[in-house]
């Protein structure tokens, strides 16, 4: 994976300070709140119901070892012994006091990791394939891209003040792992016809209060013009995005309101003076970065054979193991969401497990999934017993991926300020109704996704089941919409109909499920019946 | 208001910034105050007799002034080049590094802090109006 060299470290240690500097002033009412708040956004500290909500970058969703250890110890010093992984391939803590905020952005960069952009009107995070590097069916290892627009978006001055904060993903497979169309910008490496690399740009998707799936806006941008692109399709949204309404500043409402056509026919004409800037890198300089990516050294000649014979290894195996690119290796994913626990937390003593795993048995890497689980990348099929036994110790065996209780869900009223609903209780609870293994394995793939609020942090647009928690008149009411996915499939989900209370809305998905059982033909998903039948027979199951 | 903090050699500019509006009626002005709003891209035709161009930034918020700045300094643009409003010591090296080479903020700023804001970051990842040679081009030594 990347490594810091003096010119990263320098100028994430120079952020600690300056941090250090905004936090004093605050502190001592040199600065205002109103000030502030930007400032420290800027840095993902978030103040939400109890407490300040420090969010980590997690670049790409990939870790090492030693980070995951601090993690850890961050936990245990400054929180309450856990931590929260997200959506966006990142790790919150919920429970920091503001005046330690400093200290803890030194430590991170004593482990090259920092806090920049997590949060604010900036670009953030970009996130990407959770398998890459890994993944049978990647054309190329999309990291190294990722890392570009990490280094190039990291203190952009001219990109600082967007009307709204701005997301980008980025793949290299056709199967789409990492929910692209659903970021403001989603990009994915193509070949072309002559075997050239280069980018496929979506640009206007997102979820939140007006979901959108992003539209295409170039079929085929050649490799080496990456930055100077993104750089045109940003500077045409800082200029024209809206302003005016807060609800209407995301990028994909500039996109919707214009058309996909024109903004990018905006973004050719401000590219076509950009690119003579000379803002894209030389390839020496991917080079350099993509050198930090070359595989790992994986044995020749390993044996594919795995020994089943322990039944409760084998269901573990059969649903949270993915094909490697490599004879004799796997891609492991640890799920973090045990029936009864809160989707995505681990403990300080679970990522200590998990870190010391990626030490031993995937060459020290560990990945963040936008499902809100860690992957371990590179697993030697004759070791994954040996993973195995070690995670079913710490609570880390549930083999639920990409099943029913393998819910996303938003941190809701338990911990967020704009929730209008609790998430996490009703996660526990569907996951509770569904328990048992063999019930959820005939339901088959189900991406269940919980929203507390109309922003849909917990992205239920794009759940195959999703539910969105809203107010009414003073009571959690939960809708369920059916039909949505963040895939290469993309779609969004339909609500139902009228809402629900916590329970109601569990009974409802018992009653959609059953219908899908009744109706299913064989190898179809929940998604793929949906899609064939259609709604009216669902939402006659549900409301009778 | 208060005294614009500047950073250029020449002096200060004594005509007065007109808006964009009257600027192009107006054959001879050499002075322009364009609003968050407006585009940069109307006075390209006359930067040549351009000596300030003042940006308002109605609310440090508002990041479009960045854009516009960038977009008249690549355009060729070398007179005054001025962030005028509600400009705060944490944005203005961000200000400076999109070509702005004087402030005139709402509320004063202690000079001092100005300097230890622009030195406060060693490096930058991006090639930008400032001069500055981006990371990627010290890396190749």
């Amino acid at each position: 994976m990347y490594r810091y060299d003096q010119f990263d470290q320098s100028i994430v240690d120079a952020r600690v300070e300056d941090f250090r500097d905004q936090v004093a002033r605050r502190l001592s009412g040199a600065m205002s709140e109103d000030q502030f708040k930007p400032l420290r956004l800027m840095n993902g500290l978030y103040l939400q119901l109890h407490a300040y909500m420090l969010r980590i970058a997690v670049p790409y969703g990939t870790l090492n070892s030693r980070q995951v250890r601090m993690l850890a110890h961050i936990a245990r010093k400054y929180d309450r012994g856990y931590g929260h992984f997200t959506t966006r391939q990142n790790l919150q803590f919920n429970w920091i006091e503001l005046k330690d905020a400093p200290d803890i952005l030194a430590e991170l960069a004593t482990v090259e990791m920092h806090t920049i952009q997590t949060s604010g009107n900036c670009i953030r995070n970009t996130t990407s394939d959770q398998y890459a590097g890994a993944a049978a069916d990647e054309i190329t290892d999309p990291r190294p891209w990722a890392e570009l627009l990490r280094q190039w978006s990291s203190f952009h001055p001219e990109f600082t003040y967007l009307p709204r904060k701005f997301k980008v993903a980025i793949i290299a497979s056709d199967e789409d792992r990492a929910a692209m169309r659903l970021h403001d910008i989603g990009v994915q490496i193509v070949r072309n016809e002559a075997g050239a690399l280069g980018f496929k740009v979506f640009v206007g998707g997102g979820i939140g209060r007006t979901p959108m799936i992003a539209p295409l806006i170039r079929e085929f941008l050649p490799a080496e013009h990456f930055l100077s692109y993104l750089e045109a399709c940003l500077r045409v949204y800082n200029r024209y995005g809206r302003r005016d309404n807060i609800y209407k500043a995301r990028i994909k409402i500039l996109v919707h309101e214009i058309g996909a056509e024109e903004y990018a026919r905006q973004v050719e004409e401000e590219w076509a003076h950009v690119k003579t800037l000379g803002l894209d890198p030389p390839m020496s300089e991917f080079d350099r970065i993509a050198a930090y990516f070359t595989p790992p050294a994986w044995e020749e000649g390993l044996s594919d054979d795995i020994d089943l014979s322990d039944p409760e290894f084998k269901a573990w195996v059969d649903q949270n193991i993915v094909a490697h690119k490599q004879p004799g290796y796997a891609i492991a994913t640890i799920s973090l969401k045990p029936v009864g626990g809160i989707p995505g937390d681990a403990s300080a003593e679970q990522m200590e497990v998990m870190a010391s795993l990626a030490e031993r048995y995937s060459f020290d890497e560990l990945r963040v999934t936008h499902a809100q689980n860690i992957t371990l990348p590179h697993v030697k099929k004759a070791d994954l017993y040996a993973v195995w036994q070690a995670l079913k110790e710490a609570g880390l065996a549930t083999a639920n991926l990409d099943l029913i209780s393998d819910i996303i869900a938003c941190p809701g009223l338990d911990y967020c300020s704009l929730a209008n609903a609790r998430s996490i209780p009703l996660a526990q609870k569907i996951a509770e109704r569904f328990a048992p293994l063999d019930r959820q394995r005939d339901l088959g793939e189900l991406k269940l996704k919980i929203s507390g609020c109309i922003n849909a942090c917990g992205h239920h647009h794009a759940g195959h089941i999703g539910i969105l928690g809203v107010d009414r008149k003073g009571t959690e009411n939960y809708q369920l919409l059916l039909g949505g996915s963040g895939a290469e499939d993309a779609s969004l989900g339909r609500i139902t109909g009228p809402g629900f209370d916590e329970d109601g809305v569990v009974d409802a998905i018992e009653r959609t499920l059953d219908k899908y059982r009744a109706v299913r033909e064989p190898g179809e998903r929940f998604l793929d019946t949906y899609r064939r039948v259609g709604f009216e027979p669902f939402k006659e199951a549900i409301y009778g | 208001m208060v005294e614009a903090l500047r950073y250029r050699d020449d002096s200060e500019h004594e005509e007065p910034a007109v808006t964009l509006d009257a600027f192009l009626d107006q054959t001879n002005a050499t002075a322009v105050r364009l609003e968050s709003d407006e585009d940069a891209r109307a006075l390209i035709p006359y930067l040549d007799r351009l000596a300030l161009i003042e940006i308002a930034f109605p609310t440090f918020r508002d990041g479009r002034g960045y854009s516009a700045a960038s977009i008249l300094r690549e355009a060729g643009y070398r007179g005054e080049l001025r962030a005028a409003g509600d400009v705060l010591i944490d944005q203005v090296a961000h200000m400076r590094r999109c070509g702005f080479d004087a402030f005139a903020p709402d509320k004063p700023l202690d000079p001092a802090a100005v300097e230890r804001a622009f030195r406060r970051y060693p490096f930058s990842y991006q090639k930008a109006e400032d001069g500055r040679a981006p990371v990627w081009a010290l890396r190749r030594g």
